[in-house]
């Protein structure tokens, strides 16, 4: 076993530990000393509004493939799906899910079913409302054009693996003057998004949904831990850049 | 009562299907994710194989689970059409393209998914409408910058705009007409600032990745329901 490996499995005992940390230290009030992201915040209200005036949130879980790394961030678009789905669950519009992969669209059929089962509300699961909309990244966007478009869409949540083809999917959504909050974990895509989106979630923030839409204490745990994480490694990083100056590495 | 508004006190917890199910589902994906885990850590043969058969059997299913989306596609627009939706005639044209490119693809005779005519009939109707679809995104980006100073206008935006200028001005290649020897350096170290910036995005990216699969790992999260 390489030092890479070691080291590799340390990070990985490190993080699992630090999340089991703060799940204990910050059992009763998880929410505690997170900062507050506006875009998040602004989320929540437009949730609030959908189901008040019986419009639909449309979520976006991009093209990740679920053998890439970057499927994270279609779990993390999972997760928020979930508690959107919760949330309209009283609604007589059902939210509307797309994504740019197969697997993706199966996979939130399940969390819809299943959340609208918990609910006891299982009339209101229509399986074309989680669906492939196209299985290239432009077919994709211009395919999930038409959910956002029409089908009475006052919110628009896209989070997952995009690249600027995600652009499309906010010009759409900015001329049916609904709202956007939009992440991806491509710095592409981020970059666009900050010039077109309403509320882009910049870096990490992706990471943040689940834990502010109360999807559970790991999730806020996990939130720590990973500011935890980020402090070392910036340490390590500067330590490293040290050591090589002074000619040590 | 509101509009779209369901009676409240209808919610239960899980039926006694999800309850059954749910550990067997959790113990399975554990049980994998652990297994794969450790097989590419720990340089263990037997560990290695069982990764390696693990594996197959998921690129198998994802394979699988592509058609199933495939077929899912396929059925909302033929709802559509059946619908006299006002999008027919664009599920009229995927349905009928679909079904063109899937049975001259399986035609192996003549049109074999690697047969170059094939490919080359494919990419001549497919790369021009992304080219365009490409075209029409640097018109709205620039469109969006605009709106972007009317919608917030704060310190991080400005800065925003002069970086987008300054790096702009130093992708032109201006800067190497002036016969100054300290000139390729300055740009070298400033066109470093980006990558560095894009690797601090990604660390970030990582971090959040590592704590959302043992999120997985752990059975906090469980995508694949139960």
């Amino acid at each position: 076993m390489s030092w890479m490996d070691i080291a590799g499995i340390a990070v990985v005992v490190l993080s699992f530990l630090l999340i089991l940390a703060f799940v204990f230290i910050y059992r009763k009030r998880p929410l505690d000393g997170l900062r507050s992201i506006p875009a998040l915040n602004r989320l929540q209200r437009a949730l609030g509004l959908a189901v008040e005036d019986g419009s639909r949130i449309h979520i976006s879980l991009g093209s990740a493939s679920l053998l890439n790394p970057q499927t994270a961030s279609a779990l993390v678009g999972l997760t928020m799906l979930d508690q959107v789905a919760e949330q309209s669950s009283n609604s007589d519009r059902p939210p509307v899910v797309t994504a740019g992969e197969g697997n993706l669209a199966i996979l939130s059929q399940g969390r819809l079913r299943s959340t609208f089962q918990q609910a006891n509300a299982l009339d209101q699961y229509d399986p074309t409302k989680a669906r492939l909309t196209g299985t290239t990244p432009f077919a994709y966007a211009a395919g999930a054009i038409s959910s956002v478009k029409e089908e009475s869409v006052s919110a628009n949540l896209l989070v997952g693996h995009f690249g600027p083809e995600v652009m499309l999917l906010t010009d759409a959504a900015e001329q049916d003057r609904s709202f956007t909050v939009a992440a991806s974990d491509a710095p592409t895509a981020q970059a666009v998004l900050y010039a077109a989106a309403e509320e882009p979630l910049i870096g990490e923030e992706l990471f943040a949904g689940g834990a502010y839409l109360r999807a559970g204490p790991f999730h806020q745990a996990s939130l720590r831990a990973q500011d935890v994480l980020r402090w070392i490694l910036a340490g390590v990083l500067l330590g490293g850049a040290l050591l090589q100056m002074i000619g040590i590495l | 009562m509101d509009p779209g508004r369901r009676p409240a006190g209808r919610r239960i917890i899980a039926n006694d299907r999800d309850l059954v199910k749910s550990p067997i589902s959790v113990v399975i994906a554990i049980g994998i994710g652990l297994v794969v885990l450790l097989g590419y850590f720990l340089d263990l043969p037997v560990l290695s194989a069982l990764r390696n058969v693990l594996i197959g059997w998921a690129v198998i299913l994802l394979s699988v689970g592509a058609w199933i989306g495939i077929a899912n596609m396929l059925s909302v627009h033929w709802k559509k059409i059946n619908s006299n939706h006002p999008d027919t005639p664009y599920s009229l044209v995927l349905v009928t393209a679909f079904v063109l490119t899937l049975l001259l693809g399986v035609w192996d005779s003549l049109f074999h998914p690697a047969n170059s005519m094939f490919q080359q009939a494919i990419n001549s109707i497919q790369r021009p409408i992304e080219s365009s679809l490409m075209a029409v995104l640097t018109i709205s980006l620039a469109y969006a910058s605009i709106r972007l100073m009317r919608r917030r206008r704060n310190a991080f935006t400005v800065t925003f705009f002069i970086v987008t200028v300054v790096f702009l001005f130093l992708g032109s290649g201006l800067l190497a007409l002036i016969q100054l020897p300290v000139v390729p350096a300055v740009v070298a170290g400033l066109e470093r600032l980006p990558i560095a910036g894009a690797r601090g995005i990604l660390l970030g990216v990582a971090l959040g990745s590592l704590t959302t699969g043992l999120r997985v790992l752990t059975g906090a999260d469980r995508p694949y329901g139960g």
